[in-house]
């Protein structure tokens, strides 16, 4: 019952937001069926948009993988998004600055990207165990101050001064990550993605740890006199979403750019959110949730270039989708009295 | 040694703690916003798409109606509009308050822009709308006291606003029913419940109070000193009161104080652009003072807390 009920609502607040999506399109566009057949289809019309999607769906899934996992833990840090940029600006430093052999280049990269990330995503949860400083406060600030040391780092370091807009010098051809399928984005990244995905379901759910870290989730006080140290569980699982999100960074810098040119951070971690409560924090489901967005956003994209509807529309659509996904009571009534239903007919 | 005596000569200058207050009105103002939702007991995290969204009302409205306090109403009435929104998922529909905030945010970047564009026909900035300010305003006697009066005299309207506001928050939850209901709903639902205060709709008005006064602050980026609206204007400031609010503690004073702790270093960073340290640097400092005095605030709370334990169990 519950299993369908869940799945019954998220089709609604599917629903919902497509209905919203074609209102909204109707309203301010002069070709809505244009419109409406690039979002939804568009994708679908050529091999190279439709591996686009997985390769946009790649950073996505690093970041819904390290929310949910915070998440789980019944923390809300939003450091996410400074491991996430701070991994890319890492990735441009080694890939400029050091020379190594092409196979070991995007590894040496990765490590430290996973590295810098871990340290990163600990701070917020350091501060909480030790001062108990909320970490979703002090998360939203440290974004702004990772961001502008990224910003720093690029224009004092690494800066290509001849670009004339914000760009780096070009990374060393040895730190790419190449593609898989010819004539597409489709890329390396895309396996890795998928055996932290792995890595992730493992540890949360198959290990003594994971175990501690669920149960600190849903039962902090049951947590706490069964003896788990939760301050060592708040650290760890911060410190691997940290890691999760750095490498992010690195994969999504060495696959898809040459140069880095992050002028704004980018919003991954905020779309992670979406991520990580379209997959009910289960890692085995990231993958999935992050295809879907990318899936929309690609759509989204030939939308904004084929008609006169702008991209942005993907925002509305995300909050609507977040918002009627997370309401615990949204169609409560009607599971009610399905239930009713049931008792009753079941007396007879 | 350069960089030191900067400082102090900025320190010197009438005009930056004039800029201190102008800097601290939008956190100001959301702070007051922050803090009378987080004591009804929920923690409004859409205060940064709420101001946006306002900010982003207010120069479509006034342009359009070539009237700047309309315009203001209208931002006042966003931010009223949204909050109402938040309230409904997360007290009706039993959302996650984080989590429905974020949401709200993700709408608010975006919708700005998606509108903007089909406005203006451009993504970044409402340059081409005729969009008007608020006025300033001169104190009579005050102008003309030689520093006070450079100052205190010739801000923004809403600066005194956001300042009257201070102490009507202040009195609010000192001697008003609702205030004392608000507390009441924050502290002990239960109890609260029991003596026959509606919780609920305690709770939804206070998170619609808190949408008005961010409304406001909305208003003052975009028709204040500036008079137009940029993508992402806010910058961060939604957040930054949520740890002005945090230090404050439900005292509007301490907020104040948090609030122009945070004008101080804006205000700071802006005079020292064009010192020997890099940008960057400067630009990121407010918010780093900001961790630094919410963790040192944090810190100190929970050592009081302990050593106060501490006594009770030695006078056993």
């Amino acid at each position: 019952m519950n299993k369908k009920f869940t799945a019954i609502r998220l089709f609604c607040a599917f629903a919902i937001a497509m209905a919203i999506t074609t209102a909204v399109i109707f309203a301010v566009s002069e070709e809505p069926l244009t419109a409406i057949y690039n979002l939804t289809l568009g994708p679908l019309q050529s091999k190279r948009h439709f591996f686009d999607v997985f390769a946009s769906s790649v950073p996505l899934i690093f970041t819904g993988l390290a929310l949910g996992l915070v998440f789980k833990s019944g923390n809300f840090s939003m450091i996410t998004d400074a491991c996430l940029y701070t991994g890319g600006v890492v990735t441009a430093a080694l890939a400029i600055k050091t020379a190594m052999p092409s196979g070991i280049h995007p590894v040496v990269i990765m490590l430290a990207a996973a590295v810098i990330g871990g340290l990163i995503g600990s701070i917020p949860a350091l501060l909480k165990v030790y001062f108990h400083a909320n970490e979703l406060v002090t998360s939203l600030m440290f974004n702004y101050v990772f961001f502008y040391l990224g910003i720093y780092t690029v224009t004092r370091f690494l800066a290509d001064r001849e670009a004339g807009t914000f760009a780096s010098q070009k990374y060393a051809s040895t730190a790419a990550l190449g593609t898989l399928l010819s004539g597409t984005k489709f890329h390396i990244g895309y396996l890795i993605a998928i055996a932290v995905v792995i890595l992730l379901y493992l540890l949360v759910f198959k290990t003594k740890f994971g175990y501690e870290v669920r149960i600190s989730g849903s039962n902090p006080s049951f947590a706490k006199y069964s003896g788990i140290n939760t301050g060592k569980v708040i650290i760890l699982t911060q410190v691997i979403a940290g890691a999760v999100a750095g490498l992010g960074g690195s994969v999504e810098q060495m696959a898809m750019y040459q140069r880095f040119n992050w002028q704004d951070s980018p919003s991954y971690a905020w779309d992670g959110v979406i991520i990580a409560i379209l997959s009910g924090n289960n890692p085995k489901f990231v993958p999935f949730a992050a295809f879907f967005l990318a899936y929309i956003r690609v759509g989204a994209d030939l939308m904004s270039r084929r008609s006169d509807v702008q991209n942005e529309l993907v925002s509305i659509i995300q909050a609507v989708l977040i918002l009627f996904v997370t309401a615990e009571r949204f169609m409560a009534g009607w599971k009610q009295r399905q239930e009713a239903k049931k008792a009753l007919g079941g007396d007879k | 040694m350069n960089i030191v005596n900067d400082i102090l000569k900025t320190l010197s200058l009438p005009e930056f703690y004039f800029a201190m207050f102008r800097s601290a009105t939008p956190v100001l103002l959301t702070t007051l916003g922050a803090m009378i939702s987080s004591r009804s007991g929920t923690s409004n995290i859409a205060l940064e798409g709420t101001m946006l969204i306002a900010a982003f009302v207010g120069v479509i409205v006034s342009a359009f109606t070539q009237s700047a306090w309309i315009g203001f109403l209208g931002a006042v009435f966003a931010g009223f509009v949204i909050s109402n929104i938040l309230a409904y998922f997360i007290l009706k529909l039993k959302s996650n308050a984080v989590i429905s905030g974020i949401a709200l945010n993700t709408f608010a970047s975006g919708g700005t822009i998606f509108v903007l564009y089909l406005i203006t026909g451009e993504k970044g900035a409402s340059t081409s709308l005729p969009s008007l300010k608020l006025p300033s305003v001169e104190i009579p006697i005050i102008r003309d006291i030689p520093v006070i009066g450079a100052v205190l005299s010739g801000h923004h309207i809403l600066t005194y606003v956001s300042l009257i506001l201070v102490a009507a928050v202040w009195y609010m939850f000192k001697y008003t029913r609702l205030g004392m209901h608000i507390r009441a709903a924050g502290e002990s639902p239960e109890a609260a419940e029991s003596v026959g205060i509606p919780v609920k709709r305690v709770k939804y008005i206070a998170l619609c109070l808190s949408g008005v006064l961010t409304g406001m602050a909305g208003a003052f980026l975009s028709m204040g000193y500036v008079g137009l609206f940029s993508s992402g204007m806010t910058a961060g400031r939604g957040y930054i009161a949520l740890a002005t609010q945090a230090i404050a503690a439900g005292n509007a004073a301490v907020g104040m104080l948090a609030s122009l702790l945070f004008g101080f270093c804006q205000s700071l960073s802006n005079y020292l652009q064009s010192s020997g340290i890099p940008l960057q640097f400067i630009q990121m400092m407010p918010y780093l003072i900001i961790i630094i005095a919410y963790t040192a605030y944090c810190a100190m709370t929970e050592h009081r807390k302990k050593t106060r334990q501490l006594k009770a169990s030695g006078g056993k």
